[in-house]
């Protein structure tokens, strides 16, 4: 077992974690340089799933812990209670990686809905019911395609948010910051939502077959 | 089964957003539960907040951060994959965990005319209850007072505008006014969920609450 220095020590001597498979030019091909790095976060989780890879764990962390944090304080946290819960999250992280299946989610997405969880909890002191849990979860072997195809969507999502009308994207960003009310957020984003959910409709028709 | 009425956009991203009321959020995750149309776009919703999550600006984290995680992980068992809970009765998941069991651990109240309501524990900025209509009885007529979802767990229900079954979910606004009706052959069992304003609160209100209490 690595103790906390060692497992730092492994991490600045990989930056790019080890056997991490990279998307590389695939996402580059508006021929703009990526302004995010290309990580494949969805590999080091899984290494977290399956062999409790700590080095991977920190790679996450470095990356998501302070995004969370930012999300936190953005919903009304204070630094410190954002800071703490954002402890919370990746230790939530760490310890549902069982429930992380790359090819119905992407990593920031499976990141996003435990933060979202941990302020309901945290800022509202309330509940949060939860759908009931489908008798699927991680395949040992998932295909890949459908893997990068929901691992793709968070990238292509941020490209549409970006490339929406100020005003438009200031109205979602207020919408998931807890700014408006459920009757004053807007339904309409201008988002290309229809290929996502289509995908996971997909799948769950997949696996009702499976069952049935 | 099939459902034909379905969630609005708004409540799913209000959902996915984390912005509804405890009491709504109870009945949006029931009828996720049911209906997988609503789950894929509730999905969509969540990968929105997962896209924003990863433009957001970074904060950094304390200088120990890193090391007082890996720490804290070192003494964390990691989980292991357990078959989901699926419940035998009319209850999703989701729901028989408020009501601490099926339909036999639902404490009902009458409230007249051979209805009979139980509410669920919620945070007071909505209610939810749990409502039992006799087949061929109408439910009294009830304002609407904000935003009232109704999910039908049991029997099918009809208003002068449509039938609802399992699975369908109703939206009704202020405006409406509607007199539904349990229809023959089963008794109908519903998921209710209503916007509790600060606005009635207090004595006259509660003088003049309706026989549903919202």
């Amino acid at each position: 077992m690595l103790d906390a220095r060692d497992a730092a020590v492994t991490e600045q001597a990989l930056p790019l974690p080890l056997g991490s498979v990279r998307f590389g030019s695939r996402q580059k091909k508006d021929g703009l340089l990526a302004t995010t790095d290309d990580t494949d976060w969805a590999d080091l989780l899984v290494k977290v799933r399956d062999h409790q890879d700590r080095a991977a764990f920190a790679a996450l962390f470095r990356h998501f812990a302070p995004r969370v944090k930012a999300f936190l304080m953005k919903s009304g946290a204070g630094a410190s209670l954002a800071e703490e819960c954002a402890q919370d999250v990746m230790a939530t992280l760490w310890q549902k990686a069982h429930l992380f299946d790359p090819a119905r989610a992407s990593v920031a997405t499976w990141v996003y809905t435990i933060a979202r969880n941990r302020r309901i909890d945290a800022l509202r002191k309330a509940r949060r019911a939860e759908p009931e849990e489908l008798d699927w979860g991680p395949e040992p072997e998932p295909d890949q395609a459908e893997v990068m195809e929901a691992q793709e969507e968070t990238e292509r999502l941020g490209r549409a948010l970006a490339a929406l009308p100020a005003p438009q994207r200031t109205l979602i960003e207020r919408a998931f910051y807890g700014e408006l009310s459920h009757s004053e957020i807007a339904a309409e984003t201008g988002l290309p939502l229809g290929t996502i959910k289509s995908r996971i409709r997909l799948a769950l028709d997949k696996l009702r077959h499976q069952l049935g | 089964m099939t459902i034909r009425h379905h969630l609005s956009d708004q409540l799913l991203m209000a959902y996915a957003a984390g912005q509804l009321p405890e009491a709504f959020n109870l009945v949006v995750a029931t009828h996720v539960s049911l209906c997988d149309e609503c789950r894929a776009r509730a999905g969509s919703f969540d990968a929105v907040g997962g896209a924003l999550l990863e433009e957001a600006e970074e904060i950094s984290m304390g200088e120990d951060a890193l090391a007082r995680a890996l720490e804290r992980i070192e003494g964390l068992p990691q989980a292991t994959r357990s078959e989901p809970l699926k419940p035998a009765g009319i209850f999703p998941a989701p729901l028989a965990d408020y009501v601490g069991g099926d339909l036999s651990a639902v404490r009902w109240r009458k409230v007249g005319g051979g209805v009979r309501q139980a509410i669920l524990p919620t945070s007071k900025d909505a209610t939810a209850r749990l409502l039992y209509i006799p087949a061929g009885t109408a439910v009294p007529d009830h304002g609407h007072r904000g935003m009232e979802l109704t999910l039908v767990l049991q029997g099918a229900f009809a208003d002068e505008n449509d039938r609802f079954g399992r699975g369908d979910i109703e939206i009704a606004d202020e405006e409406m006014e509607h007199t539904p009706v349990a229809l023959a052959g089963q008794d109908c069992i519903c998921l209710a969920a209503t916007d509790a304003p600060l606005r009635f609160r207090g004595l006259i209100p509660r003088l003049a609450q309706p026989l549903l209490r919202i």
